[in-house]
């Protein structure tokens, strides 16, 4: 006989595994993790691969705005430090700043859907009041203003964009939270007197975390364009140790690149940026196909 | 952004719960009593953003620039830190009441006067790349969902996630480096054009393609999917078919039966989604320095200009707040089946 425990691991083995196959018959899916493996593994070893001296400005080695070549295969920038370098090393800073943000806001948005969804009434009505009117507020906007007021640094951009991005989630898995405590296994643990805590952690939880984990997908696509919007607007991280593609594009905005015909300096960033987004939409995409049968085709 | 996914959901969900009788005055007080508490809590959080989480609003304002002890004194006077905060708050909202948001700390003049002089620009500039949006989008979504799977509607749908993707400033930055020369990059009008009306109406719609384009390829994709996926979900309904064996030609079909019905969701979706324009335009503004609302608030950023900084924000916030009870009436306006009911 197997424990009931084991049961229900080897369950959730199988629906992994029947996910997973879902997953891959999709292949804009795999492409996009794929390369998104890349280039955080890239992001990872950026230490091992390349020398962080070569972001320190008094340390420069090339000229000023040098174009491609064998030494610098992406150029310098107006400080001479090497455009290549800099977008290895940014992909570090977004990445962190994407996925961190990411998860601050999802888990903001989860706790308050499943505590409005949970709890009903008074709570509901108060809790949906505040996510409609952060909904409704842009935004951006929303994440300049925080962003002026803090201290400079990469919390306080964390901070701002998971503060500012949360309503759509919360609103989802609300809506997720009531499908589910409508079914009978709900009633049945309420029933056998499982509390808030033990249907919520329990019972809720656990089936409203694929779609969360979905969100988390798609959001993070849209916190690194967030933080290049905070950092272009010079809101970012002032240091010039740690760029990130945002601050990057930021300089080369600053530095002119664009009269001075230096596409090496503008497009790496941008491209990244483009690139890492709609990997992150691909794979969220795919992942949506396989938890809604409904969006399946053919 | 990932609520683009599945947007008609969402509208529908948003549709009132049928109500019998009397239901439409209680909609539309609902939703505008809805919105003027938004607009008092953007106020509300104006106040709390500017004045209580900066700690010292002052020396926020003069981090990284030399100010004397006289210029400290003066903007604290001005601002009334020396008053209690509750006693700050209500002078604060007294002030509001009657249009008086304070004096910038940058320009030296009255906020109110100066998100006047720069509203002009950025509602031509937000409105016609607006217009223009839903229609490219409009167009492209129903003929990439009429003609779904073909090479068309993949290539456009394509299209539409990659620049949806691009920051809106990368965008700008390069449309600045491929058009090098062609059109101003900067600015609104050339400060030698004549001053009679069509020789200015001509240079500020030159110095207007540049950010109109960038604006357009950012805002357009959202319209494009909406309208796509809407028209997709009703390309299956019986009533499609009911016109088909009527004899009704393919065109006809689209354009009387299936594109109003889908057309609902995505207009709507056009009030709702102010917000992503409004930022948008700041960051086009800012790369196209269009003296705009956008623009301002990027110099009021930069120079940590707080009370002009609450201004804008209390302008676009409030803006985006007013379009969506706009849309949500809309939508009961435009959709018989939610007024009937």
């Amino acid at each position: 006989m197997t424990s009931p425990r084991a049961l229900a691991w080897r369950r959730r083995g199988d629906a992994l595994a029947a996910g997973w196959r879902q997953f891959a018959r999709q292949r804009s899916g795999l492409f996009g993790l794929g390369l998104l493996v890349l280039i955080v593994l890239l992001a990872v070893f950026a230490p091992v691969l390349t020398d962080r001296e070569g972001l320190n400005v008094i340390k420069a080695t090339g000229g000023p705005l040098e174009s491609p070549s064998w030494e610098f295969p992406l150029g310098t920038d107006r400080q001479g430090r090497s455009v290549l370098l800099l977008t290895l090393w940014g992909a570090r800073m977004s990445l962190t700043v994407g996925f961190v943000a990411a998860l601050l806001s999802i888990g903001i948005g989860t706790v308050i859907g499943i505590l409005a969804a949970h709890y009903g009434k008074w709570v509901s009505a108060g809790l949906m009041r505040i996510t409609d009117f952060f909904l409704v507020l842009p935004s951006l906007v929303l994440a300049i203003a925080l962003s002026t007021v803090l201290n400079p640094g990469i919390g306080t951009v964390i901070l701002a964009i998971g503060i500012t991005s949360w309503p759509p989630s919360a609103r989802l898995v609300r809506a997720q939270t009531l499908t589910i405590e409508a079914r009978p296994y709900i009633e049945r643990s309420r029933a056998l007197g499982g509390g808030h805590l033990h249907v919520i952690t329990k019972h809720v939880l656990p089936a409203v975390l694929p779609l969360v984990f979905v969100n988390t997908t798609l959001a993070v696509g849209s916190a690194i364009v967030a933080e290049s919007t905070l950092s272009f607007l010079g809101l970012g991280d002032p240091n010039p140790m740690r760029p990130s593609w945002g601050s990057m594009l930021r300089s080369a905005w600053l530095d002119s690149a664009v009269i001075a015909g230096a596409w090496w300096y503008l497009l790496p960033p941008g491209i990244a940026i483009a690139i890492v987004v709609l990997a992150f939409t691909m794979c969220g995409r795919a992942l949506e196909s396989v938890l809604n049968p409904r969006l399946r085709e053919g | 952004m990932s609520d683009i996914l599945t947007p008609t959901e969402e509208a529908l969900a948003e549709a009132p719960p049928p109500k019998r009788g009397g239901g439409a005055l209680r909609y539309l007080l609902t939703k505008v009593g809805g919105g003027l508490v938004s607009l008092a809590l953007v106020i509300v959080l104006g106040f709390l953003l500017f004045r209580v989480l900066p700690g010292d609003p002052v020396l926020t304002m003069t981090r990284g620039r030399p100010a004397s002890k006289e210029q400290i004194a003066e903007l604290e006077a001005q601002l009334g830190l020396d008053k209690p905060l509750i006693a700050q708050f209500f002078d604060y909202l007294w002030r509001l009441l009657h249009g008086d948001l304070g004096e910038s700390y940058v320009f030296r003049v009255p906020v109110t006067q100066k998100i006047l002089e720069r509203l002009g620009p950025t509602l031509l500039l937000v409105g016609t790349a607006t217009v223009i949006a839903v229609a490219l989008g409009l167009w492209l979504g129903t003929r990439s969902a009429w003609r779904r799977d073909t090479r068309f509607d993949r290539v456009s749908t394509s299209v539409a996630l990659a620049l949806w993707s691009t920051p809106t400033f990368f965008l700008g930055l390069l449309l600045m480096a491929a058009t090098s020369g062609w059109f101003p990059t900067a600015g609104m009008v050339y400060s030698d054009t004549p001053p009679d009306f069509f020789a200015q109406a001509l240079d500020i719609a030159h110095h207007m393609v540049l950010p109109t384009i960038t604006l357009v390829a950012v805002v357009y994709a959202q319209y494009q999917l909406v309208m796509r996926s809407s028209l997709l979900e009703e390309m299956g309904a019986d009533y499609l078919t009911t016109a088909r064996a009527k004899g009704l030609r393919d065109d006809l079909v689209r354009r009387r039966h299936a594109v109003p019905n889908a057309l609902l969701p995505t207009v709507t979706l056009v009030f709702l989604h102010m917000g992503f324009v409004v930022a948008g335009a700041i960051t086009t503004e800012t790369v196209f320095s269009w003296p705009g609302l956008g623009l301002l608030t990027y110099d009021a950023l930069e120079k940590r200009d707080l009370p002009l900084l609450t201004g804008t924000f209390i302008v676009l916030a409030g803006a985006v707040i007013v379009m969506n009870v706009f849309a949500d009436i809309l939508y009961r306006v435009l959709d018989p089946r939610v007024r009937a009911s």
